[in-house]
């Protein structure tokens, strides 16, 4: 009871209190809590486990209950630039050796037996083409006139330049023009045959010293909503046919004389593709497309390697859970104090731990990641699906973007715990906040696609835009809808909107624990 | 106050100490306010984002007025695991059990007290949750809603999913204990099926999968269009659903006799 005792102080200097300490103390913490542990490790097997329960078959769906032709169809062609591509359209073709050009007369774009060109698809597309080879994916250009994008040059899939706009009638037909002069392609249009505009010249790399040039048609498949189910509906593609028709069609160069071969390439032979030839104008009548690969415009038969990715959901459970009791459990068992006494700099506390919660969920997040990517993808490609290509550099992307989004969210997860108290509160908040935006964007779309978007664009969901791989394309019309794999933000500024209420949490988290008692 | 009459009135006592938990317990307005708030916000949300064009309906408006129960759930699952999980954390437990032995009926009465509650703020949460798409829904082109037949099921059957989310959420608390931890497995169990079942492409799985999670099975019981492509019949999915009730209680009443307190 003496107000004289003075706290004894020792004469060497208090160990240094700088962060490696702090660090030191919240990894053994975490380590030696064995339900935290085994909670990490789960989080990483359930990744792979969930990749491992997608038995779904390429062709399975196509006849329910019954036996599935395995594999049937589902391949898709590469194009040039290493990405999937469609290519399947009719061709009528000739030989052409070294330089050359040729030049066709477009008088309409039809759909035979239809009700004229309103009916096509905006990206119907007919017109004269330059191709490596008749083998789908190869390297190619074209002019091309589309029922609602005018003329159009278009080359190696991805590559498209606007021509003359409008549409192509009788009284307002178009001159195409593409001439070859080594691997330069220069297209040209004209509304008259004498007036001509040059439309862009392009590099095709990988063409040959004889190539296939021709007249085509193709128009994509209209996609008619299928059976609707309580997670979603599916939707059918059905075959429609184009019809372009040309006159005035030249071959100039190193050509044979004979008459012109008709090819469907790639399977774009529906009944009633083909070409006639009458007098001095030809008719060419195909389905398909020219065009990178969509998988919500050709009816799904390619997979992303993202759809590997759906044990996520369950990973970031169990991080959440593990990361928020992390920190709530301290304050159930009153360690927090100690842990304030040890070292008083709380910011510097909350920062060991998100350090240490971090960094253990991204490592737990690359290894599930990884394993699901590799093993869910050999599984999926042994029951016949066709995982789309993906650069290193993307697949890297959704590799480390998956874990570094399990890791954010860890960290948010510490953060909520600290500002909340309560292990129990800081779980629920962070999964409604994260998993149930996702689940009624996507999963049960009830809500309308406007709302959806933009569940996506403010919630930390919006995170989830790193693992998609599926890039949108101006020149192919598909439902780009998150139900489809195309998330409203670009993948990084999905996952800065997540960084950012990882970042808002974290700040008020620091403010809290300093202005309250532990 | 002699023996026997106090254990004649065994049940009744225990429902009577657990109500007076319940009722006391900090933050219990709160968690019943906000699951009104939640279900009567979100579907307020969505009834403002929903249009009809031209009577053409592909979107459920009962559906659109009750999504909110996807989310005060959430509230409903804290309500009823911190009933259980919260005497875990604070040892208040062994006092419970030291009080009344038999352990079934503190289950019970716990059961009886925490439904009971929930089925009344998930009543005022659908009234309210109606009320708005009332007033919203018809301005977006949607025909006249009249509280008949299929919408008095979704709305009624509403009220009993709350209610057996809480059944759920106690049985699925008293087996895990943990607070943080019941609350990652109620939440996986409701949320995580739908998303897996999404990457599901063979559709007799896919059907499988949402006919057996708890949430797409019980939430069968809001439609009241389309009832033809829904998973199971309103009734037999909210079915599926008391049975995952059941199931989590006798587990969690089966370990609390088992396990030390």
């Amino acid at each position: 009871m003496s107000a004289t005792i003075t706290p004894a102080r020792s004469r060497t200097p208090v160990p240094a209190t700088g962060f490696t300490p702090v660090l030191r103390a919240e990894w053994v913490k975490f380590r030696t809590v064995r339900g935290w542990v085994i909670g990490m490790i789960i989080a990483a097997l359930v990744t792979v486990g969930i990749a491992l329960l997608d038995h779904s078959e390429c062709g399975g769906q196509v006849t329910p209950g019954g036996p599935s032709v395995v594999g049937a169809g589902c391949s898709v062609p590469i194009g040039p630039g290493g990405a999937a591509v469609s290519d399947s359209f009719y061709f009528v073709h000739r030989t052409l050796a070294g330089q050359g050009s040729i030049t066709a007369r477009v008088t309409a774009l039809t759909r035979p037996g239809g009700n004229g060109p309103a009916r096509l698809q905006p990206w119907s597309k007919a017109g004269i083409i330059i191709k490596a080879s008749t083998r789908p994916g190869s390297a190619y250009a074209a002019m091309l006139v589309t029922p609602g994008h005018g003329v159009r040059m278009q080359y190696d899939f991805t590559g498209d330049i606007a021509g003359l706009p409008g549409t192509v009638s009788p009284a307002t037909p178009r001159w195409l023009r593409l001439t070859r002069s080594g691997d330069a392609l220069t297209g040209y249009d004209s509304a008259d045959g004498t007036h001509w505009t040059r439309v862009g010249t392009v590099r095709v790399a990988g063409l040959a010293g004889t190539v296939q040039a021709g007249l085509f048609a193709a128009t994509p498949g209209t996609t008619i909503p299928g059976s609707q189910s309580l997670t979603g509906s599916s939707a059918q593609g059905a075959l429609t046919l184009a019809t372009g028709h040309f006159d005035h069609v030249t071959l100039s160069g190193n050509s044979p004389r004979h008459g012109w071969a008709g090819t469907a390439v790639g399977g774009g032979g529906a009944p009633g593709a083909g070409f006639r030839q009458a007098g001095r104008t030809v008719t060419v009548t195909g389905t398909g497309d020219i065009a990178p690969y969509v998988a919500a415009a050709n009816g799904g038969t390619g997979t992303p390697i993202e759809s590997t990715l759906t044990g996520v959901f369950a990973a970031l459970i169990a991080v959440i859970v593990v990361a928020a009791l992390f920190i709530a459990a301290e304050y159930r068992r009153g360690l927090i104090r100690v842990t304030f006494a040890a070292s008083p700099a709380r910011a510097r506390v909350l920062a060991a731990k998100a350090t240490v919660i971090g960094g253990v969920t991204f490592v737990a997040g690359l290894a599930g990641a990884a394993g699901a990517m590799v093993f869910g993808a050999a599984l999926l490609r042994s029951n016949g699906n066709f995982i789309l290509p993906v650069s290193a550099l993307t697949g890297a992307r959704v590799l480390a973007g998956t874990a570094a989004l399990l890791a954010v969210v860890a960290v948010l997860a510490v953060a909520l715990g600290a500002i909340l108290r309560s292990g129990a509160a800081a779980v629920t908040v962070l999964i409604v906040a994260i998993v149930l935006p996702y689940l009624l964007a996507i999963a049960l779309p009830v809500l309308p696609a406007s709302a959806a978007g933009w569940l996506l664009r403010v919630t930390p969901a919006a995170g989830f835009a790193i693992e998609q791989t599926v890039p949108r394309y101006a020149q192919v019309a598909a439902s780009y809808t998150p139900k489809n794999g195309y998330y409203p933000l670009p993948p990084w500024a999905g996952f800065a909107v997540l960084c950012a209420w990882a970042a808002l949490a974290v700040a008020v988290a620091v403010f809290v624990l300093r202005r309250r008692d532990a | 106050m002699s023996a026997p009459k106090a254990h004649a009135g065994g049940a009744k006592q225990a429902l009577h100490a657990e109500w007076t938990k319940l009722r006391t317990a900090p933050g219990l307005g709160w968690l019943l306010l906000g699951v009104v708030a939640l279900t009567v916000g979100l579907g307020a949300l969505a009834d403002t984002a929903t249009h009809c064009p031209a009577h053409v309906c592909h979107t459920d408006p009962a559906r659109a007025m009750l999504i909110g129960i996807d989310l005060s759930q959430a509230v409903v699952a804290v309500l009823a695991v911190l009933v259980i999980s919260g005497e875990y954390g604070t040892g208040m437990i062994r006092v419970t059990l030291a009080a009344m032995p038999r352990r079934t009926s503190v289950l019970a009465a716990k059961a009886a007290t925490v439904s009971g509650v929930v089925l009344v703020a998930g009543a005022v949460a659908v009234a309210g949750a109606l009320l708005a798409g009332r007033l919203i829904l018809p301005g977006h082109g949607f025909p006249p809603l009249s509280l008949a037949g299929p919408m008095l099921r979704a709305a009624a059957g509403s009220v009993l999913y709350l209610g057996l989310i809480a059944l759920l959420s106690l049985g699925i608390g008293t087996a895990v204990r943990g607070a943080a931890a019941a609350m990652g497995a109620v939440l996986g169990l409701l949320y995580l099926v739908p998303i897996i079942a999404t990457t599901v492409t063979d559709a007799a799985w896919h059907r499988h999968l949402e006919q057996l999670a708890p949430m797409t099975a019980g939430l069968t019981i809001q439609y009241t269009t389309g009832l033809r492509g829904l998973p199971l019949r309103p009734w037999a999915g909210l079915g599926v659903l008391a049975a995952w009730a059941a199931g989590a209680l006798l587990l969690g009443g089966l370990l609390l006799r088992l396990r030390d307190a």
